[in-house]
């Protein structure tokens, strides 16, 4: 009864009406209406199998880990490495202290830009990101590249919002000594091609850094055979917690890269003349570690696993061609990105209609979108939009909740003209 | 009412579709800029102030329907206004929108200015309503 059960009884068809019986939120009302939760890029709902094992660890399990010699030390302990090897085979990582647990996606990204790149690069070398990356992926190495005279190459988009891939092969040199791309972007929903992006960079012998955050909700993910060097993603967009993300990164970067913060559990050994760092991952991972945190992201990963990413992927494309289509019967409606692989979600804009007045009016029947620039400037100035709104799908979402968007939004169009 | 009839009232609507004074003056005496960081959204805003008066005032930018009619209820009730008259009205104003949804308001001296009172339901889209109005401050202080 101590150890953590990942209660989730598996599920043989994919009935979304089941399905979301176990997102408590999603039975709940807002301005007295059935909530449609539409904002799954922004963060995503939880399922009561991880609510429970997060309730069950403060009420079963709770104390420090790697620390003591008591029992609950170890008992947490025990099941925070095991939420370690729950997300090193859903990556299929090659080694279990190839997943460093940080607060999220930023963190990790940041984790590498200060890490490895402040240490390993020099003036003159290049880092190459794209057009389309979140604020996140375009920060740390516009500070570094500030910091240490590194020069910040950017591949540009296309009208469809698609990467042009001969100007990436163009920008890619000797110098290029890091590759920093979005798998899947939020603002857009296209799919990089990430296996070609990699394959190329490594040509040139750079390092390759993938934003997964977007991607690893919906597709499977193979680090190995990405044989990308890093991959990073946060819990909260996989229906985890959030305050927990992962760092993926080959060992051999890993250890060879310096300790990102200083603090209890990184170090073997301190004296005032000498500190010994910890092995991996924990040299990564200083001071009391988030570990409900990780725990919970573990217990999501299960309930994904058992409904299965490819029913999960079929079942939200529908979603997306559903939407897609009856999107166009509202002739005042252009979608921004329409890239030919394509994830569910949709941006869009609506002639002489401010996405803040659509998510405003949407948000009084229920309908929770996402307004605004969506963390990715330089995408909405390459689109000459000041904003859009964005609808993102989730498994538990219905084509019913799609009819009740469109409705509405032909109401606002409506009320406006 | 809704409370979507009650945000976006009919006069709100009007000003978003054919906003009032929209457009620049290019011998402005006064001229600032005003940011909403969260949405990307601007006003530009331009004044001309003989002996304290405001006579003209103009503005141009992006914003939602919320700041951009705001901004153009401003401009008609600004125009001929001394600066202090004006920035009591904003005083007044600003008090009125920010207070609690069920507190008494003196609609006397808010005028036009009364549509604006449903925003009260929206806190996020307070910042919409007073985008203009700050800025208008700004232009006045910056260049006195
Ligand atoms: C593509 C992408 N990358 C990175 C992030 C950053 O994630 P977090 O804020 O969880 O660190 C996000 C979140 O919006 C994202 O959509």
């Amino acid at each position: 009864m101590d150890k953590l059960e990942f209660r989730v009884e598996k599920k043989k068809t994919f009935d979304v009406y089941n399905i979301r019986k176990d997102f408590p939120i999603l039975s709940r009302t807002v301005h007295n209406k059935p909530l449609i939760y539409f904002d799954n890029a922004a963060t995503t709902q939880k399922p009561k199998q991880v609510i429970e094992t997060i309730t069950h660890f403060y009420s079963h399990l709770n104390s420090n880990i790697h620390r003591g010699v008591h029992y609950l030390s170890q008992a947490s302990t025990t099941e925070f490495e095991c939420a370690r090897r729950i997300v090193k085979s859903f990556i299929n990582a090659k080694f279990e202290d190839e997943i460093i647990f940080t607060r999220g996606a930023t963190e990790s990204i940041n984790l590498v830009a200060k890490s490895f790149a402040s240490s390993f690069l020099r003036e003159g070398d290049e880092i190459v990101i794209s057009y389309m990356e979140h604020h996140s992926n375009i920060v740390p190495w516009y500070m570094i590249s500030e910091q240490f005279g590194l020069k910040l190459k950017v591949v540009p988009i296309n009208e469809n919002g698609e990467i042009i891939f001969e100007e990436y092969e163009k920008l890619l040199s000797e110098r290029t000594k890091l590759v920093a791309f979005v798998h899947i972007s939020n603002s857009l929903g296209t799919i990089n091609p990430i296996k070609e992006i990699i394959d190329k960079a490594k040509q040139y012998g750079a390092v390759v850094l993938i934003d997964g955050a977007q991607s690893v909700p919906h597709l499977p993910i193979d680090v190995q055979e990405l044989d990308c060097d890093f991959f990073v993603f946060s819990g909260h967009k996989i229906y985890g917690p959030t305050g927990i993300g992962i760092l993926y990164g080959k060992k051999h970067l890993l250890e060879s890269m310096p300790p990102y913060q200083g603090g209890g559990d990184m170090i073997l050994s301190v004296s005032f003349d000498k500190i010994v760092y910890n092995s991996l991952p924990h040299k990564f991972e200083a001071g009391t570690q988030h570990i409900e945190g990780a725990i919970g992201l573990a217990s999501a990963i299960r309930y994904v696993q058992n409904l299965g990413l490819d029913n999960i992927l079929n079942y939200e494309l529908e979603l997306l061609d559903y939407c897609t289509e009856r999107m166009q019967e509202i002739p005042q409606l252009k979608i921004i990105g329409n890239a030919k692989n394509k994830s569910c979600l949709i941006s869009f804009v609506i002639d002489n209609i401010h996405p803040h007045d659509i998510g405003t009016l949407l948000d009084l029947d229920g309908i929770a979108i996402r307004t605004g620039h969506h963390c990715t400037q330089p995408v909405m100035q390459f689109f000459k939009v000041p904003a859009t709104s964005r609808v993102s799908f989730a498994f538990y979402n219905t084509k019913e909740e799609i009819d009740i968007l469109i409705n509405s939004l032909k109401k606002i169009i409506k009320k406006f003209n | 009412m809704e409370s979507s009839d009650l945000l976006y009232q009919e006069i709100i609507l009007d000003h978003n579709r054919n906003p009032r004074n929209f457009g620049e003056l290019s011998n402005a005496t006064h001229k600032a800029v005003g940011h909403n960081p969260l949405c990307g959204d601007y006003i530009e805003l331009y004044l001309i102030v003989k002996d304290n008066v405001i006579v003209d005032v103009k503005f141009s930018g992006v914003g939602c329907a919320i700041s951009k009619s705001s901004a153009s209820i401003m401009t008609t009730i600004l125009k001929g206004k001394t600066i202090e008259e004006a920035k009591q009205i904003f005083n007044d104003f600003h008090t009125a929108i920010t207070s609690e949804i069920d507190k008494k308001i003196d609609t006397q001296n808010l005028g036009k200015l009364e549509v604006f009172l449903g925003v009260r339901e929206f806190p996020v889209r307070v910042k919409c309503v007073t985008l203009p109005w700050h800025t208008f401050i700004d232009a006045i202080e910056k260049n006195s």
